[in-house]
């Protein structure tokens, strides 16, 4: 009996974390999905329920599919750059002898991730700015006045302009998790590979690669998981114009909840943000399960 | 045939160095740019981007601190304390529940909490706004706490746990022994123990809290909650076209979180790496 009620007590030490997920993190999940059933204006207060009303206009509303699109484009380029460019790269940096230079260029690499999205953002908006931005007077200097262009401003290079300064944010991030990956693999393997008379591209595809495929995976994982919720970038550059073209799933939730004053279309657009992160979540925790059986 | 290997080898590492210097002038470009600009005026500002400001005075920084800088900072400094402290707190305790002491469910609410990891915030969004209202915290100091915590204890209890799971086991026997209480032996043992993680939990919190924008840009409007992330973005729609002014504001903004990044990487990087390493 004691053990028991003593068990119990120690409970006390998970319940103030138990409280705070479960009020603020999983109760508006519940509540979200039945929100989405509403037609609902917040400022008058008016609801009526409306069934899966929001969901089929959502299928019919172009712009949701643009901003879903945008969210894919997103995680394939994130992924070209800060997964495997960042590969590459911290492998790159890992070959060099000199300790501090490593040290170094990890670091400056890293600086652009300690600042926050909304800085970046903003320094890129005045970068790409036509008038007073760097970007467009390099191009002119150099004779590439064809790149003249207004980079934020037009439909066809806005979007790509916010990949490219996230890129420049975020790649130093996951290049000091791989570099760290990388010096975790015994050095034994890269001795034995040198006198094999391996060059140091086969070590990098026979040794480097399949060692921290681990983190490949989660690090894929995150970004695409990432590339979904993006909403910081977007709001701050061109808060999703112009003309719709660089809205993600984020942003459009935001514009039609929070503008435009439909609740519940916002509501249902966060179930489908639910649904893609939870799979992507899911296939992460199935393939490392599915490794940690194969070692 | 050693020669020519040789040769190969010298063009490869010419080649690597020159991106691997390049790539950092573009890293570091932006940002130098980003400086010298807080020393402009407007005029040289729209001039020639490249050149070098012509007085280097800090009018800009204090029309910045003037327009509201001041109180964003004062709210990021004390959303960005307070926060850590409770999360990293609330996450301690969990860790030391989860690993150290024999609790019922132990593996559905380790489940539970570490789920919390899956979770977007922009999914919540919609019914957090509906909480707070009712709650009368919409709007407030209180909202970003909760919600920084709350959103933070997931990941920061996942780093804390991978830690205190490899705490030898007799460290809690011989606290047992002395007739520590689980309290005492927390506090005094196992927490001293686990300072490396509660260091790197500790800089990461602040970098997220420092930097956050979603929940700050939804829960707050005015200056006397804004923190800096959103602060920044309405010193550039108030004040038009004075560019020079904003660029101070994200210096301001930028080098406390870049300071604390060069002091504490050992931490971070072994933080992030041990916890995901696992």
């Amino acid at each position: 009996m004691r053990a028991i009620v003593q068990r119990t007590l120690g409970l006390a030490w998970v319940v103030p974390a138990l409280v705070l997920v479960g009020v603020f993190v999983y109760l508006p999940l519940v509540q979200n999905i039945g929100f989405s059933t509403l037609k609902w204006d917040i400022y008058s207060g008016d609801q009526e329920y409306v069934g899966l009303d929001n969901y089929t206009k959502l299928l019919d509303d172009p712009i949701f599919w643009s901003s879903f699109g945008n969210n894919l484009l997103y995680a394939v380029i994130s992924i070209v750059f800060q997964v495997f460019g960042a590969l590459l790269l911290a492998a790159l940096i890992e070959s060099i002898r000199s300790d501090r230079w490593r040290r170094s260029l990890r670091a400056i690499y890293f600086i652009p991730s300690a600042i926050s999205l909304t800085v970046a953002g903003l320094l890129f908006y005045f970068m790409y700015e036509p008038n007073l931005g760097p970007l467009n007077h390099a191009f002119q200097a150099v004779g590439l006045g064809l790149f003249d262009q207004s980079w934020l401003g037009q439909e066809s290079t806005a979007m790509y302009a916010i990949i490219g300064m996230s890129q420049w944010q975020g790649f130093g991030y996951s290049t000091l998790l791989f570099a760290v990956a990388i010096q975790r693999i015994p050095s034994e393997l890269y001795g034995a590979a040198a006198i094999d008379g391996t060059g140091p591209i086969r070590r990098f595809i026979h040794v480097t690669v399949p060692l921290v495929r681990e983190m490949t995976g989660l690090m894929t994982m995150v970004t695409i998981s990432g590339a979904f919720q993006v909403f910081n970038e977007v709001m701050v550059m061109t808060s999703g114009g112009p003309n719709n073209s660089t809205q993600v799933m984020g942003t459009w939730l935001y514009r039609s909840g929070f503008v435009r004053n439909n609740f519940g279309y916002a509501a249902a657009i966060a179930t489908l943000i639910f649904v893609i992160t939870l799979g992507i979540a899911m296939a992460q925790l199935w393939v490392t399960r599915r490794r940690r059986v194969e070692w | 045939m050693v020669k020519r290997l040789s040769f190969l080898g010298v063009i490869a590492r010419v080649f690597m160095w020159a991106f691997l210097l390049g790539l950092a002038v573009i890293v570091l470009y932006p940002l130098l740019w980003m400086v010298l600009n807080g020393f402009k005026t407007n005029a040289e500002l729209f001039g020639n981007p490249f050149a070098l400001p012509v007085d280097w005075s800090f009018t800009n920084y204090q029309k910045a601190w003037n327009r509201g800088v001041s109180d964003y900072l004062t709210t990021s400094v004390l959303v960005t304390v307070t926060s850590t402290i409770v999360t990293v707190f609330v996450s301690a305790w969990a860790a030391y529940g989860l690993t150290r002491v024999t609790i019922p469910f132990n593996k559905a609410i380790t489940a539970l909490i570490l789920g919390g990891l899956m979770l977007a915030p922009t999914v919540a969004l919609v019914p957090l706004v509906k909480m707070f209202q009712a709650m009368g915290l919409y709007n407030s100091f209180w909202a970003l706490l909760i919600l920084y915590t709350a959103f933070r204890v997931p990941f920061t209890t996942f780093l804390i746990r991978a830690y205190m799971i490899d705490l030898p086991r007799e460290v809690d026997e011989a606290a047992e022994m002395d007739g520590a209480g689980r309290w005492t032996a927390f506090w005094r043992i196992i927490l001293p123990m686990s300072k490396p993680i509660i260091t790197s939990t500790v800089l990461l919190h602040v970098l997220f809290a420092w930097n956050e924008y979603l929940f700050a840009m939804v829960f707050t409007s005015g200056s006397g909650v804004q923190t800096l992330p959103v602060g920044l973005t309405s010193l550039m729609s108030k004040h038009g076209t004075d560019y020079p002014v904003v660029f101070a504001g994200m210096v301001i903004a930028a080098v406390p979180v870049v300071l604390l990044f060069f002091f504490g990487q050992r931490y971070i990087v072994k933080g992030l790496s041990d916890g995901i390493g696992k």
